[in-house]
């Protein structure tokens, strides 16, 4: 099994300089980990996709969730790049078509995440991304999504994790790629 | 400005872009002939036709940052900022995006609502592009060119990639020119 943490690769600390750390936002105590000014310096953000691109086009993914709306900016890239096809998961009543979704718990109660019905095929092979895991409740539903359907979820793809939220745990036993860690 | 009557007249990758798309009827509303691009995205050849034309178009034109409208707008947006090496500025829905914002209002059918986006994204002079997947009364887009013009931006153009046939020739929005792929795909047949 490869390692799950870029460690040695100069291009990682760029990126980690680039993120910008708000304090109390949305709300007093949260150290918010805000990625656009990744988005605004283009080599750190190609670098961003460049690493995530070389660690699964030989994996043979056939498709990229990303989860709405921070996952739809690297998701598609990484997609592209890699000739998958990209499914957005998204919050409720925002997909036109049939969707089924999977409910998740927020600090204060729950919320959900709906997919097409029929994007996802029996045998797919999916890759989860989102730009930051935190407690895992998001990704966990998004890998249940997908394998509702019957689709195996390979991997999950943050730029940010914040290991003392644990959420690496909550993933039903898939692996989890990030590139920077928050302590 | 539609990519028919600028060069693009016969290029089969405009089908193939037209034909990806899902038209859902009566979504959100009765009337609304919705169109889904989420089935062009999962195609991955005509969601990178629609990356390679934009592209194709902007890689010469020195645009230096890509705008795209949460959310769709942010799945086109940032292949296109990739690939023309500008940096990329999310459009927000209030209260999203951290840190000092300006926003804009616009009108919806009923009410208003407000776009956001980051005043330290955009530098003095920067040539913008504005993207978003469909342009329907070019309200959203509208909004996107104030923000970017009060931050100092000059916008260059707004790129979408279905627009209503009412966008056909020069037609400006607050007098920045718009360019889109394809028109709103139709229903094959009536479904009940």
């Amino acid at each position: 099994m490869s390692r799950n943490k870029q460690e040695e690769d100069p291009r990682i600390n760029g990126i980690k300089t680039k993120i910008r750390v708000v304090p109390d936002f949305p709300k007093k105590g949260i150290m918010f980990q805000d990625i656009t000014t990744v988005l605004l310096d283009p080599k750190a953000f190609k670098d961003t996709i460049d690493l995530f691109v070389e660690r699964y086009r030989d994996k043979n993914i056939s498709v990229v969730a990303g989860i709405e709306a921070r996952g739809f900016l690297f998701g598609p890239p990484i997609a592209l790049a890699i000739g998958a096809k990209f499914v957005p998961l998204r919050k409720p009543k925002k997909l036109p078509g049939e969707t089924i979704f999977e409910e998740y718990e927020l600090e204060y109660g729950n919320d959900r995440l709906e997919m097409h019905v029929g994007a996802v095929e029996v045998g797919d092979r999916a890759l989860v991304v989102d730009d930051l895991i935190a407690t895992g409740g998001t990704l966990c539903a998004a890998i249940k999504l997908l394998e509702r359907v019957g689709a195996e979820v390979v991997e999950c793809a943050c730029v940010i994790e914040l290991p003392e939220l644990k959420g690496r745990q909550r993933l039903k036993g898939k692996p989890l790629c990030m590139l920077v860690e928050y302590r | 400005m539609f990519a028919v009557e600028n060069g693009l007249q016969g290029d089969p990758r405009l089908q193939a872009i037209s034909d990806a798309i899902r038209v859902i009827p009566h979504f959100p509303k009765t009337g609304i002939m919705f169109q889904d691009i989420t089935t062009l995205l999962l195609d991955p050849v005509a969601f990178k036709h629609v990356v390679d034309i934009f592209v194709d178009r902007y890689k010469h034109m020195n645009i230096s940052l890509v705008a795209g409208v949460e959310a769709r707008g942010f799945i086109f947006g940032p292949p296109i900022a990739l690939a023309i090496g500008a940096k990329f500025v999310p459009l927000r829905k209030p209260g999203k995006l951290p840190g000092r914002v300006i926003s804009e209002e616009y009108e919806l059918e009923y009410g208003n609502d407000r776009l956001e986006m980051s005043v330290e994204a955009v530098k003095s002079h920067e040539r913008a592009l504005v993207i978003d997947d469909l342009v329907a009364t070019g309200g959203t887009l509208s909004a996107s060119i104030k923000l970017l013009e009060r931050a100092g931006a000059e916008v260059v153009e707004c790129a979408c990639v279905v627009g209503l046939p009412k966008f056909k020739g020069h037609c400006k929005l607050k007098g920045k020119p718009l360019y889109v792929l394809v028109e709103p795909s139709q229903l094959d047949e009536v479904t009940f």
